[in-house]
């Protein structure tokens, strides 16, 4: 121990590699879609208002989605696929308003308070699933997603009109069982968009829905700080450690859930009411894939994952979702291609940044052994 | 040091592991501003005192402990860490209990934070939505730090800091708890140089004078004798020992620590002695990046036709050893057998080189634990050597198919030979017992013929019947078919009963080969880095 005395030497080794090098390294995944959506946007010769106009609508309407993911990458429980759970809450709850005929903000905002106490149940019951599957969250949430997908399809196919007696022709299947697959939510349709939507520079800009998202970032940004996002933090490092510091680790894990799936109950919501028409079976699907590519485009990983990660991503990952399509179409006259090429994207991206975390975390393990030998 | 009060009593502990006894009637007792050290090897129930000590659910979901603890000359009952912490007492661990991604201050005030209330968390009654109070946090931290005599920055994160400084972090956080008066220091040197050790001690002194009193767990004797101002020591879950400082010897304690009868069985002659000028294996500077066994640089020779043992402490190198030239776990250095090289980090070269291995990992590496007997034993020489297979159809080169017939007859042979208790070959290996299981493992090195045969903790969870068969066993090979052997353990009796020569290995490196017979004493200083020794 030469260097007990002097510590600067530990510190100014560090601050050395901080190059340009060193940020592409980090920030390799946002700068290579960047460039992909740059280059995309210009083959396609878009217009830049419409590219704009596109990007802020899906900016508010899916940055609720993917900020929900954040919590559970914390608490170390990777990339929480089971957050179609929580959409599928949201999916019920909006279903129901629309039934009970409740319009406007006031029945976004009931469709809000009754997906809550849904998801947060179903939130604790996946916590306590992933509790007995420590280090496999991620496929585990997964699988639990489309079990989930199950009992929401026996409820609104079969349940729905001969138990839970709904008496609407505009919701009901022609049989009377079940919800039709495309539900019309006129009554919460742009609901929040609406309030105040000024036009700058020809973008129209859904104020409200993106101060929501604000104030969510706001809200976890706050949760970070306090003891509760230390437990987080300490959680998602090292379990066992944790557990020996006397912080309870099965009960936070489970809030990280609960929290998880609460927010993508709203941020489904949000996502409804800016299209304005519910998918019954579809509109969930994709919702857990889509936003965890999104997440990852903005250069999160399955152990680290920021607020300006998720907003960032969201930005590129639809950014691209736009431009694809029209720049195979621009190329090659079909949009199919654009539209394979995108799809294709959005699993490849998941698909590397896994294997690019396994490599990584393998060399981390390699490197730390190795300097432990070096040491002695 | 006040002689006259006592901060903690431990009295007639006992406790059973199933049925194990592991400590049988410990008793120690501390005074404040006592260092108080607590030697023994292995095994001896050191970690098992402390556990219960501290509380440690492993002791209370395996049915508890009899005896009592006082503090302060009360009882009390220390049914978990939690209630261990309250009662004052410190753990500082062997392994490092911090976070990597964690600053130094929030590692030491982890879930001990300082928060401040907020709007939200007084309207939900909460503290867990309280805002930490990080100055605060950090000025703890500096007067935990400057009280161990460490200049070293409190926002620093923990990744990256040499591992001396981690040690630190540790103690600084038991430090920093206003409570502490004992404070457990579990194998605290084990990962530091000489110069961070001295630096240890001299923190450990300084706290002791503070009137902490500090129980020092340890088998570095050099260490014992320059800090300790009491000393107990443990063997076979029994108090062998207490002693003052100024009553004991370095000599006596490792002999007190090692001590046990060897009985001597008779082992049967050979024609011709293993010599030097014969040699099956040459190590030279061998590097196994094996976790929590790491092989530092280590050199030795293998006489053709020996049993050579390789003893020493866990954690200091002695699995890595066979697990690192088997190649299961990256090595470098160089291991040649007759002069020519064996291809490190390739277990399918070195099979083919003549060498096998029945691993410690038993369940885990040596068997397939749902498969019959057979095929575990015949499954590494049809992988490695082509053997038990046979070609069909014949105008399809490439494709084998297992050979039956002879699977089982070599099984059936085998199964004899090595006296397996079984109900026929295809029994799966699982429903074996121990020591079955291990006649297994062994028969499964068999098959590949080998000139050079490891064997590591061949006796580990056996009993204690299976346990002499399986001696006797590798006995018998090394005298009949003149199998040179290589046997580690953890119990130095059993080495020192078969073996020709035993090797110490202390932190990765050879200490020194000892012959079986020498003295008890010898072997304890050379397992506690007392001296350095090229005998035999």
């Amino acid at each position: 121990m030469t260097n007990m005395t002097d510590p600067k030497t530990v510190e100014s080794g560090r601050s050395v590699s901080l190059d340009v090098r060193r940020i592409i390294a980090t920030n390799g995944v946002p700068i290579l879609f960047l460039a992909l959506s740059i280059t995309m946007a210009l083959v396609a010769g878009l217009n830049v208002t419409f590219l704009l106009n596109e990007v802020v609508t899906r900016l508010a309407r899916n940055s609720l989605l993917v900020l929900s993911l954040l919590i559970p990458v914390t608490a170390g429980m990777g990339l929480n696929f089971g957050i179609v759970i929580g959409a599928m809450a949201g999916q019920g709850a909006a279903i129901a308003v629309t039934y009970w005929g409740v319009t406007g903000v006031r029945g976004f905002l009931l469709a809000c308070l009754l997906s809550t106490p849904i998801a947060a149940i179903a939130g604790w019951l996946a916590g306590n699933v992933l509790n007995r599957a420590k280090g496999r969250e991620m496929i585990t949430s997964m699988i639990l997603g489309f079990f989930a997908n199950g009992i929401y399809q026996l409820i609104f196919l079969f349940i729905v009109g001969p138990i839970i007696p709904l008496n609407d022709r505009r919701l009901l299947l022609p049989s009377g069982i079940g919800v039709r697959n495309t539900v019309d939510l006129i009554n919460i349709a742009q609901s929040l968009d609406k309030i105040w939507r000024p036009v700058i520079g020809g973008v129209r800009i859904p104020v409200v829905t993106l101060l929501i998202s604000a104030g969510m970032c706001v809200v976890i940004g706050f949760l970070m700080k306090t003891k509760m996002g230390q437990n987080l933090r300490a959680v998602g490092q090292d379990m066992h450690i944790a557990e020996v510091m006397g912080i309870k680790v099965d009960k936070t894990r489970i809030i990280a859930m609960i929290l998880s799936t609460v927010i993508a109950g709203w941020g489904q919501l949000i996502f409804l009411q800016n299209i304005g028409t519910l998918n019954t079976y579809n509109s969930h699907e994709q919702v857990g894939m889509f936003s965890i590519a999104a997440l990852l485009v903005g250069g999160a990983s399955t152990r680290r994952a920021t607020i300006w990660q998720a907003i960032v991503g969201v930005v590129l990952f639809h950014t691209l979702f736009v431009v694809s399509p029209l720049a195979g179409q621009r190329l090659f006259g079909v949009p199919q291609i654009g539209e394979y090429f995108r799809v294709f994207v959005a699993y490849g991206i998941i698909a590397v940044a896994l294997a690019l975390h396994a490599w990584q975390g393998r060399q981390v393990r390699r490197r730390a052994a190795e300097e432990a030998m070096l040491t002695e | 040091m006040e002689r006259s009060r006592r901060v903690l009593e431990m009295k007639g502990i006992t406790k059973q592991y199933f049925g194990n006894t592991v400590l049988n009637d410990v008793s120690i007792a501390l005074c404040p501003g006592e260092i108080h050290a607590l030697v023994g090897e292995n095994g001896a129930g050191k970690s098992t005192l402390m556990n219960i000590l501290f509380g440690m659910p492993v002791i209370h979901t395996t049915g508890g402990f009899s005896g009592e603890i006082l503090i302060d000359g009360e009882k009390v009952d220390l049914s978990s860490p939690a209630a261990a912490m309250q009662a004052g007492i410190g753990m500082v661990h062997q392994e490092f209990m911090l976070l990597p991604g964690f600053t130094i201050t929030e590692n030491i005030k982890l879930n001990r934070e300082t928060t401040r209330q907020n709007a939200l968390s007084r309207l939900f009654h909460s503290q867990s939505l309280d805002y930490l109070d990080v100055p605060t946090m950090r000025k703890d931290a500096r007067r935990a730090l400057d009280r161990l005599d460490l200049s070293i920055d409190e926002w620093l994160p923990v990744a990256g800091l040499p591992v001396g400084y981690m040690q630190f972090i540790e103690i600084a956080r038991e430090v920093d708890k206003k409570e502490v008066k004992i404070l457990v220091f579990d194998e605290p040197t084990a990962v530091l140089t000489e110069t961070e050790a001295d630096r240890l001690l001299g923190s450990l002194r300084r706290l002791a004078a503070d009137g902490i009193a500090i129980l020092f767990i340890t088998h570095r004797l050099d260490e014992v004798m320059a800090v300790a101002d009491r000393i107990t020591v443990l063997r076979d879950g029994e108090t062998v020992a207490r002693l003052n400082r100024d009553e004991a010897v370095v000599e006596r304690l490792a002999e007190l620590m090692v001590g046990r009868k060897v009985e001597k069985i008779d082992l049967p002659p050979r024609h011709k002695d293993p010599g030097e000028e014969d040699l099956a294996l040459t190590i030279d500077n061998l590097v196994v990046n094996m976790p929590g066994e790491m092989v530092r640089g280590l050199s030795m020779t293998i006489r053709r036709g020996e049993i050579l043992g390789i003893g020493g402490l866990a954690g200091h190198g002695k699995l890595g050893i066979a697990n690192g030239i088997m190649g299961l776990y990256s090595s470098s250095g160089r291991v040649s057998k007759n002069g020519d090289d064996i291809p490190l980090n390739s277990p399918e070269q070195v099979l083919l080189k003549g060498l096998a291995f029945v691993s410690e990992d038993r369940r885990g590496v040596g068997l397939l634990l749902d498969e019959p007997i057979e095929r575990n034993i015949c499954v590494t020489a049809m992988q490695a050597q082509n053997k038990f297979l046979r070609s069909w159809p014949h105008f399809l080169p490439g494709l084998r198919l297992e050979n039956r017939g002879e699977i089982r007859a070599y099984s059936d042979e085998m199964i004899r030979k090595l006296d397996i208790r079984c109900l026929g070959t295809t029994q799966p290996v699982r429903s074996l017992s121990g020591g079955n299981q291990q006649k297994v493992c062994v028969a499964k090195a068999l098959a590949l013929d080998p000139e050079i045969l490891f064997v590591s903790e061949p006796t580990r969870g056996i009993d204690v019947g299976a346990k002499r068969l399986v001696l006797d066993l590798l006995v018998r090979l090394n005298r009949e078919h003149n199998v040179t052997i290589i046997m580690t353990s953890s119990e130095l009796g059993e080495l020192r009963k078969i073996c020709d020569r035993v090797a110490i290995v202390y932190r990765g490196r050879l200490a020194g080969i000892l012959p079986p017979d020498a003295s008890d004493a010898e072997f304890g200083l050379m397992m506690a880095g007392g001296v350095r020794k090229e005998a035999v």
